[in-house]
């Protein structure tokens, strides 16, 4: 595990992360847990005008408190839409979706999702909850961000079962399995770094790490080989403003911890 | 159209459109007629055991739970259930015994508040089967191709995955891109189970929210059973049409039951009951647990309003309520681990 310097914890950092990879006046897909403070952290920063949007038809919305559930009366709260399934899967399919968030029990090299079985899906030695908007999101948003704990089990060689497509089985794969073109998993943080996707063989590379994690600690954390490159990035840490504003996004520290 | 692969998921749920459109013309009455009944009659009359059941509202959000319970209390079984996300409802009636076939979107799972004990016991033991899997995307535009009653509706999703592969959809070459797509299979539930913060005696159900996929749902199952926190007149329906989701043509039953969505969420009127939840995900982590969930609260209760009794009665309500409209900051077991 990296060493974390006082004042934040890894969650905060990856929410951190996470927030600024989302660009002002674009769209964001995003469930509860971090991606939705994240989303909410990047609108009281960089971009004010990122617009919220979840599955189950909340648009826009201005929560006063953090949602615990993705259908929760907070994902419309002052929302400019109360909507339904039907409106946002449709604006995902056909465009108006820019960002979306996932999270993974495995991934693999091409960032391919299994959040359904561990083990043989006829009778699974265990039963995940599956897709949920997972498989619409990765297939439709125009690039996804993958928010998930890295080890060997999890950064696996092969997936036991393969929900959410990433690049598939490399480049040209999703569109020639049918998905809409250019869309695709852009980002993975993980409690060690950031990662990305080669832009030519669609595979797992390493961009970032985060402070205090060696390029070994990706390595032995992983049964796949992650591409790393001869220079990289460190993780800036979160300032003390973004920390005082995660404190007013979440108080009880329901997704960021204390 | 040229098949390019078939899902290997069981279908559950379709019909020939011809032949729903015939069940229609001989069981669905036009007639604007009284369908108030007690829960207990809506559950005897209209849930079959082997029925393919499905509920609306979202995961821990606006879920027909005094429905669910007394499907429990009458002991239904061999049902078959959509996991469009579904979560506390499908977890209760996975434990109980009721539910032995679910077909997957998001299942066996609480949200943040961690995965279910009951459902996943029940699958990776053999006790309750998936029969596919699909997304939650997929699963609401099953309902639309019902509801246009259609026999599939093409989409975008799922393509490339074994999500596809364990699902009952097909690919197929679009006509007029020739690219590849996936034709999702109508479905149209035998019983479809709302709860709705008000309805007319005719069953004309408004929402206040988002109505994730109510809508279709309402539209594509055959037997449409509503829950109301309040019956209405019908004036103060007919003075706001435009917030009706669910027109009286659709419904079969029509009863009122005061916080019958707890112990989840009511958007505008009551909060998630976490403390019940955490109770139930406590006690289902064992079978003798699980059953002794059900004595206390389903049959030792004889209706909906005793169980609320013993949930907490007034006091915990009206907690519920403050929380809800941000007058009080909510409070959750999963919060303090």
């Amino acid at each position: 595990m990296s060493q974390v310097a006082p004042g934040y914890n890894l969650r905060k950092l990856q929410a951190c992360a996470a927030a600024r990879l989302l660009e002002d006046k674009r769209s964001v897909f995003v469930g509860t847990g971090l991606p939705m403070v994240a989303a909410m952290l990047a609108q009281r920063t960089h971009a004010p005008g990122l617009l919220i949007v979840f599955e189950a038809g909340g648009i826009g919305p201005r929560p006063p408190v953090l949602p615990i559930s993705v259908g929760d009366s907070r994902t419309f709260f002052r929302a400019v839409a109360a909507s339904s399934m039907h409106d946002t899967m449709s604006a995902a399919q056909a465009g108006y979706l820019d960002y979306g968030f996932l999270g993974a029990a495995q991934l693999d090299m091409y960032g391919n999702i299994n959040t359904t079985v561990i083990g043989d899906w006829r009778l699974p030695r265990a039963r995940l909850p599956g897709s949920g908007g997972a498989n619409d999101l990765g297939s439709f948003c125009h690039r996804t961000i993958i928010i998930m704990a890295q080890d060997r089990r999890r950064f696996a060689r092969k997936l036991d079962f393969l929900t959410t497509p990433g690049y598939l089985d490399g480049p040209g794969a999703r569109e020639r399995a049918g998905l809409p073109a250019g869309s695709g998993p852009y980002r993975v943080i993980t409690q060690l770094g950031i990662y990305g996707f080669h832009p030519e063989s669609k595979r797992l590379q390493l961009l970032s790490l985060h402070p205090g994690v060696t390029v070994d600690q990706v390595r032995d954390n992983s049964d796949f080989e992650i591409l790393i490159p001869d220079r990289m990035e460190v993780t800036e840490p979160p300032t003390s403003e973004e920390l005082k504003l995660l404190a007013e996004i979440d108080p009880l520290g329901i997704s960021v911890g204390k | 159209m040229e098949i390019l692969a078939e899902g290997q998921g069981e279908l559950i749920g379709w019909h020939d459109p011809d032949e729903n459109r015939q069940w229609i013309l001989e069981h669905k009455s036009r007639e604007l007629r009284d369908k108030r009944m007690t829960v207990r009659e809506a559950v005897e009359q209209f849930v079959h055991d082997g029925d393919y059941i499905a509920t609306g509202g979202f995961g821990h959000v606006r879920v027909p739970m005094a429905l669910i319970y007394e499907i429990v209390r009458q002991g239904k079984r061999d049902l078959a259930m959509a996991g469009k996300t579904a979560v506390h409802d499908i977890d209760i009636l996975i434990g109980a015994g009721c539910v032995t076939r679910v077909e997957v979107a998001y299942a066996f799972g609480h949200e943040l508040r961690g995965l279910s004990p009951a459902g996943r016991r029940a699958v990776e033991s053999g006790q309750c089967r998936v029969v596919a899997e699909i997304s939650n995307g997929g699963y609401q535009w099953r309902f639309l191709a019902g509801m246009m009653g259609i026999p599939f509706i093409p989409s975008r999703n799922m393509l490339g995955t074994d999500t596809f592969a364990r699902s009952a959809c097909k690919i197929a070459r679009d006509p007029w891109s020739g690219k590849p797509i996936c034709l999702i299979p109508a479905a149209y539930p035998d019983v479809a189970m709302f709860h709705v913060p008000r309805c007319d005696r005719y069953g004309n159900a408004q929402i206040d929210g988002i109505i994730v996929e109510d809508f279709e749902l309402a539209r594509a199952a055959r037997r449409v059973l509503v829950t109301a926190e309040e019956i209405v007149d019908e004036e103060l329906v007919r003075a706001e049409p435009w917030r009706t989701v669910i027109p009286f043509y659709l419904v079969d039953a029509v009863c009122e039951v005061p916080y019958g969505a707890h112990p989840t969420q009511m958007p505008y009127l009551y909060f998630f009951d976490e403390e019940h939840i955490g109770r139930w995900l406590r006690l289902s982590r064992t079978p003798e647990g699980t059953g002794e969930y059900f004595r206390e609260f389903v049959f030792e209760t004889r209706d909906f309003s005793e169980y609320l009794e013993r949930v907490g009665g007034v006091r915990k309500l009206t907690s519920l309520r403050r929380i809800e409209r941000l007058q009080e900051s909510m409070q959750a077991p999963w919060l303090e681990g």
